[in-house]
């Protein structure tokens, strides 16, 4: 098992934001969390990357107990997320937001390489490598904040809302690509708004309802479920 | 004329050091949001450490330029430890509480140096060896320029240029504005944010440090609260260019060392104080955001 969620239990202040979540991903799967807003997605990625402490439970990777791990320090291991909002340095360059992707690496060939494989899957990054990412489209700064991701050689990769807010052609484009990404070979957690899209990537999902998971299976088979259908997919 | 160009050298000098100290105060603020109020003080601190380091070295009886260099650095050095243990000891316990929690906290830090400063170095001021012997160079046209001046400018220009080509260039520097920028995405780049703090309140007390030395070739009278005055002024200067910004900093330094010179000059001296705080008041109503400043995207 590549992920290991058990137990988890995480507070904002008063509020119980996840109650006992557990989940797990497999190695070269993609695995989605639907959910509504505040259902706690947002919190459950940012406590699997360090980045919000939780109160108990255990997040394992690669057999490797990380739950106390500060968030640098869990990029180090292979990690990586792409966070809900992009978060672009907006007063970087393109390429220095790549760059500082790849912050704990060291091997400057394999980050170049790395660097040309992110502009070959979204080749209008490498178009506008000297542009402020802040002058980018919304599209572009997602393709971006993914891009950046990918730059520390993650073999798990979260994704926090990657459709939000961009047409729904940009939003096609974006999943064909990570789709394109889960085949090389780095799993993919993907939480969306849109479940659709996510669970017509996606293996398996899970259904996140006010910090339970609600529902658990194969993403065909949410697809079909009744429950599922009233409340995610509009009918 | 030849009146107007000297006190414009001399404005520029001073400004360069105003600016010097204004960049630790805009880099802090732009990482963290605080207004570091004992950035003076640590300043202050630079002029003593100067001086316990230059009568170590003998540098008072026998001047020579590399052991004026060896002052330098050694006060640099033991400012930038000082603000690293500032950062660790006071602003990193309220980091997550409210920003007037960290402002309180900076105001007690500045006191407990300057009164810690009158415990160790004594109430009475001290004073500055001379490790640069004084000679005056001549401009031509009435304007002349002393040793010591020179000396200001060209090491607070090259420190200057260090600090851009450290932000801009250097691995750290693009940290630091990530930080800047983010604290959680930095963090999700695998930056230690901490460490990336530290690291700049480092940087800006090395060059408040700088200041302090510089300050005391030209005065060489140095006490425990002299970093007050300039500490606030440089804080306006920070203001005035648009804090957060560091070419702002610089540019706020130098406005604020013309007008005060200028102000001496040709209205009175008793005024000399007074200019900074009515630039202050000026910006504040004129263009809030400073000088280059944008207006900032504020973290939501």
């Amino acid at each position: 098992m590549l992920l290991q969620v058990e137990r988890l239990d995480v507070y904002y202040g008063a509020v119980h934001a996840l109650k006992g979540v557990t989940l797990c991903a497999e190695a070269g799967e993609i695995v989605t969390l639907i959910g509504a807003n505040g259902a706690g997605k947002t919190t459950l990625l940012r406590t699997i990357s360090g980045v919000i402490p939780s109160r108990s439970g255990r997040v394992t990777f690669e057999g490797r107990d990380i739950t106390r791990l500060p968030a640098h320090d869990i990029v180090g291991l292979g990690i990586s997320q792409a966070p809900e909002g992009r978060l672009v340095f907006a007063n970087l360059t393109v390429e220095d937001n790549l760059e500082l992707g790849a912050y704990r690496r060291k091997d400057r060939p394999g980050i170049s390489k790395d660097r040309e494989e992110v502009f070959r899957l979204f080749p209008r990054l490498r178009e506008r490598r000297r542009q402020s990412a802040g002058t980018l489209s919304g599209g572009e700064q997602q393709m971006l904040a993914i891009g950046r991701a990918l730059m520390s050689r993650p073999r798990l990769l979260l994704l926090d809302e990657p459709s939000l807010g961009l047409a729904p052609l940009l939003v096609r484009e974006i999943f064909r690509t990570v789709r394109e990404i889960n085949q090389r070979g780095v799993t993919v957690l993907l939480v969306e708004q849109n479940a659709h899209m996510a669970l017509s990537i996606a293996g398996r999902g899970y259904v996140l309802e006010t910090g339970h998971v609600r529902l658990e299976d194969r993403a065909e088979r949410l697809l079909q479920n009744d429950e599922v259908r009233r409340a995610y997919l509009g009918g | 004329m030849s009146e107007f160009l000297q006190q414009l050298v001399n404005g520029v000098t001073w400004g360069s050091v105003y600016a010097l100290i204004a960049l630790g105060y805009t880099m802090v603020y732009g990482i963290l949001r605080l207004i570091n109020f004992a950035h003076g003080d640590v300043y202050m601190l630079g002029a003593f450490f100067g001086l316990y380091a230059a009568q170590w070295i003998g540098a008072a009886d026998h001047p020579t330029p590399v052991r004026a260099f060896v002052v330098l650095v050694a006060a640099m050095l033991g400012c930038g430890a000082v603000g690293a243990i500032i950062e660790r000891a006071a602003y990193k316990p309220v980091r997550r509480s409210s920003r007037l929690a960290a402002l309180i906290t900076a105001i007690g830090v500045s006191l407990l140096l300057e009164n810690g400063g009158i415990l160790v170095f004594g109430p009475n001021p001290r004073f500055f060896p001379q490790i640069v012997p004084s000679s005056q160079i001549s401009l031509g046209h009435g304007v002349s320029i002393s040793n010591q001046q020179v000396i200001i400018l060209v090491v607070s220009t090259g420190l200057m240029f260090a600090l851009r080509f450290i932000v801009l260039n250097t691995r750290v520097g693009k940290a630091m504005r990530a930080v800047s920028h983010n604290h959680m995405a930095a963090a999700l780049m695998g930056i230690s944010v901490d460490r990336i703090i530290t690291f700049t309140f480092v940087l800006g007390s090395m060059l408040a440090a700088a200041a302090g030395v510089l300050v005391a070739l030209q005065n060489p009278k140095i006490d425990p609260l002299m970093g007050i005055m300039p500490g606030l002024k440089a804080f306006v200067a920070a203001v005035l260019g648009g804090i957060g910004n560091i070419p702002g900093a610089v540019l706020g330094g130098l406005v604020m060392g013309i007008a005060e010179v200028l102000v001496v000059g040709y209205l009175s001296p008793s005024y000399r104080d007074a200019i900074a705080f009515v630039l202050l008041i000026v910006i504040l109503l004129v263009r809030p955001t400073g000088i280059l400043g944008t207006q900032a995207a504020e973290k939501v």
